[in-house]
C-alpha cells in the first residue's frame, strides 16, 4: 500500500537531494480543532492509541483530568486541561495538544539522519523511524515541545496525522472519532472557512477576541486551533504566542554546518593534494633511534 | 576480536570519511529511504457492522477482521472504529467506544453462559442448552404460582408481576420488537431495557 499512495514528499531532513517537483496538485490538508466545542472526553486520544497499535502503560494520577499528564512516546494526543478565570466566571479551557504539522518544521530543520523526517507535499510532517538515531534534536528544534524519545528504542515519536489513513482519503483517527465535532479534518483552505463561520459564532456569543490559531512564526500550521481567546493562546495550558524555530538551529543548520563542511572537503582536498605532491611520510631512521632512547628501549 | 590501538583508528577515520563523503552529497541519500507512510493496515481486512455494547446509546461500529476465515486460519479482529452510515453516531465514538478493540480481546470478558449455583460463592461454565433450559423452567415455575388471571373486581388482566426482563441496547428494531412481543404475550410487566439514556 505504500507504494500505492500518493503522498509526494516535498522536504526530508539532513539531504542535499531534493526531492522530485514537477507534479503539481494535490491539496493541503488540515486538521482544524474547535476548543469551545471540545467536551474533553479522550475519545480522541483512544482512537489514536488504538490506530496506531500503542498502549500508554498505566500511570499514576495526581488529582487532575489529564491523562497522562503530559505527551509521552505512546501517547501522540493528550487533552490538557486548565482552569483560567478571565472575567467573573471560570472558565474551563480543553486543549487537544500534539504535533502541529509546522509548514516550517523546526524538527526536520534540526534532524541530522538523511530522511528520518520528511514533509509531504500535503503538509504532513512524518518521522520515518527507520532512518532515527535517536539524538533527540527534534525536540530542541520543536518550537511546541511535541517529540518524544522512547526510552524502549531510543526513537523519536509523535502523531503522525495518520499519514496512512489520509493516503488512502480517511480522516485522521482522533477528527473521525470526536463526537462533538470539535475535531474537523479537510483542506486547509476548507478548514480556514469553516473556522470563519466558528469564530463568527463565538463573537456573537461574547467572546470579542475569538480567532483562528495558525502562527506565521512557523509559516502556519498544519493543525489549527479555534480560540475563544486567540488574543491570549498561552491561558490553553502555555500554547505559544508566537511559536519560532530556535535562532540556534539556524545558525547551526543555516551558517556552521555549510562552513564545516566546506573545511571537511578542504581537508581532504589538501590531504590528497598533498599526498601525491609530497608522498607518504617516511620514518627516519634517526627517529627511530630517538624514540628508542626515549622510551629506554622498552618499545612501542 | 581484538582491537589494537592502530585498527581503532582506522575504523574511525573510515567512518568519519564515509560520513563526510555522506554530508557532502556525494552518495544517494534516497537510498536511506524506505517507504515512509504505514501501510494502511485494513486494506486486506472484512468490515462487519455491529453495535457498540457499552451504553445505551448504541452507536453503529465497523469491526475489522484480519483473515479470509478459511477453516485452517481462525480470523481475528484487528481494529473498530465507528459507522459513518449509522445515524446514531455518523462515524463517531466515544472514548470507550473508540477503545472497544481491547474490550473484545479482554481476558475478562464473559465468552459463554455462566451459572452460580444457589448458595454458591462462584460462576461456572454451562453449556447453552443448561442456560436456556434453566431460565424457562424458572420462568414457567414462577409464572404458574403468581399469574394474576382476574383483578378484584374480577376484570381480566392476565398479569405477570414477579418477574422482569431487562432488554439490551444492542439489539435490532426486529429483536426489540421480539422481545416486548413475547414477554408481553407472556403478561409480564416490568419491561426494561437500557436502550434509553
Amino acid at each position: 500500500m505504500a507504494t500505492l499512495q500518493s503522498l509526494d514528499i516535498r522536504r526530508r531532513s539532513a539531504s542535499t537531494e531534493a526531492p522530485p517537483q514537477i507534479r503539481k496538485g494535490g491539496v493541503e490538508v488540515a486538521k482544524l480543532i474547535d476548543v469551545s466545542k471540545c467536551i474533553g472526553c479522550k475519545a480522541c486520544q483512544t482512537a489514536c492509541l488504538t490506530w496506531n497499535d500503542l498502549r500508554e502503560p498505566v500511570g499514576v494520577t495526581d488529582g487532575v483530568y489529564d491523562n497522562p499528564r503530559d505527551l509521552t512516546p505512546t501517547s501522540w494526543t493528550v487533552m490538557k486541561f486548565a482552569e483560567v478565570e478571565t472575567g467573573p466566571d471560570l472558565e474551563w479551557l480543553i486543549r487537544k495538544d500534539g504535533c502541529m504539522h509546522c509548514d516550517d518544521p523546526g524538527c526536520l530543520k534540526a534532524c541530522p539522519a538523511p530522511g528520518a523526517i520528511v514533509q509531504y507535499t500535503n503538509g504532513i510532517v512524518d518521522f520515518v523511524s527507520e532512518n532515527c538515531i535517536g539524538c533527540g534534536y527534534c525536540v530542541k528544534g520543536c518550537p511546541f515541545n511535541v517529540p518524544r524519545i522512547s526510552k524502549l528504542d531510543r526513537k523519536a515519536y509523535k502523531c503522525t496525522l495518520c499519514s496512512d489513513r489520509v493516503a488512502v482519503g480517511q480522516a485522521p483517527a482522533c477528527a473521525k472519532a470526536c463526537p462533538t465535532q470539535a475535531i474537523y479534518f479537510g483542506s486547509k483552505e476548507d478548514m480556514k472557512v469553516h473556522a470563519e463561520g466558528r469564530i463568527a459564532d463565538l463573537k456573537s456569543r461574547g467572546y470579542k477576541n475569538a480567532g483562528l490559531y495558525d502562527p506565521p512564526g512557523v509559516g502556519g500550521t498544519h493543525v489549527m486551533y479555534v480560540l475563544h481567546h486567540a488574543d491570549k493562546p498561552m491561558l490553553y495550558s502555555g500554547l505559544p504566542e508566537n511559536p519560532r524555530i530556535s535562532p540556534l538551529v539556524g545558525v547551526w543548520k543555516g551558517v556552521m554546518k555549510p562552513l564545516s563542511l566546506a573545511a571537511i572537503a578542504f581537508a581532504g582536498a589538501f590531504g590528497f593534494l598533498h599526498y601525491i605532491t609530497k608522498g607518504p611520510n617516511e620514518v627516519a631512521e634517526s627517529d627511530e633511534r630517538k624514540a628508542a632512547e626515549l622510551t629506554g628501549g622498552r618499545g612501542a | 576480536m581484538t582491537v589494537t590501538r592502530r585498527t581503532f583508528m582506522k575504523v574511525s577515520a573510515a567512518g568519519i570519511a564515509a560520513s563526510s563523503v555522506g554530508a557532502l552529497g556525494f552518495t544517494g541519500a534516497g537510498d536511506a529511504l524506505a517507504a515512509s507512510v504505514r501501510p494502511f493496515k485494513l486494506e486486506r481486512a472484512t468490515e462487519t457492522r455491529s453495535t457498540c455494547p457499552y451504553c445505551s446509546v448504541s452507536c453503529g461500529v465497523l469491526v475489522y477482521t484480519m483473515g479470509d476465515k478459511s477453516k485452517n486460519a481462525k480470523a481475528e479482529v484487528v481494529h473498530i472504529e465507528g459507522d459513518p452510515d449509522n445515524p446514531v453516531n455518523r462515524g463517531t465514538l466515544c472514548p470507550r467506544g473508540a477503545a472497544s478493540l481491547d474490550f473484545v480481546h479482554s481476558p475478562l470478558r464473559v465468552k459463554y453462559p455462566m451459572h452460580r449455583k444457589p448458595g454458591s460463592n462462584k460462576f461456572e461454565r454451562v453449556t447453552w442448552d443448561f442456560a436456556l433450559d434453566r431460565i424457562a423452567t424458572l420462568l414457567k415455575e414462577d409464572r404458574d404460582k403468581n399469574f394474576i388471571a382476574k383483578n378484584r373486581d374480577g376484570v381480566t388482566v392476565n398479569r405477570w408481576e414477579t418477574t422482569g426482563i431487562f432488554a439490551t441496547s444492542a439489539q435490532t428494531n426486529e429483536a426489540g420488537y421480539l422481545t416486548y412481543k413475547i414477554m408481553r404475550g407472556l403478561g409480564m410487566v416490568p419491561i426494561e431495557t437500557q436502550a434509553r439514556i
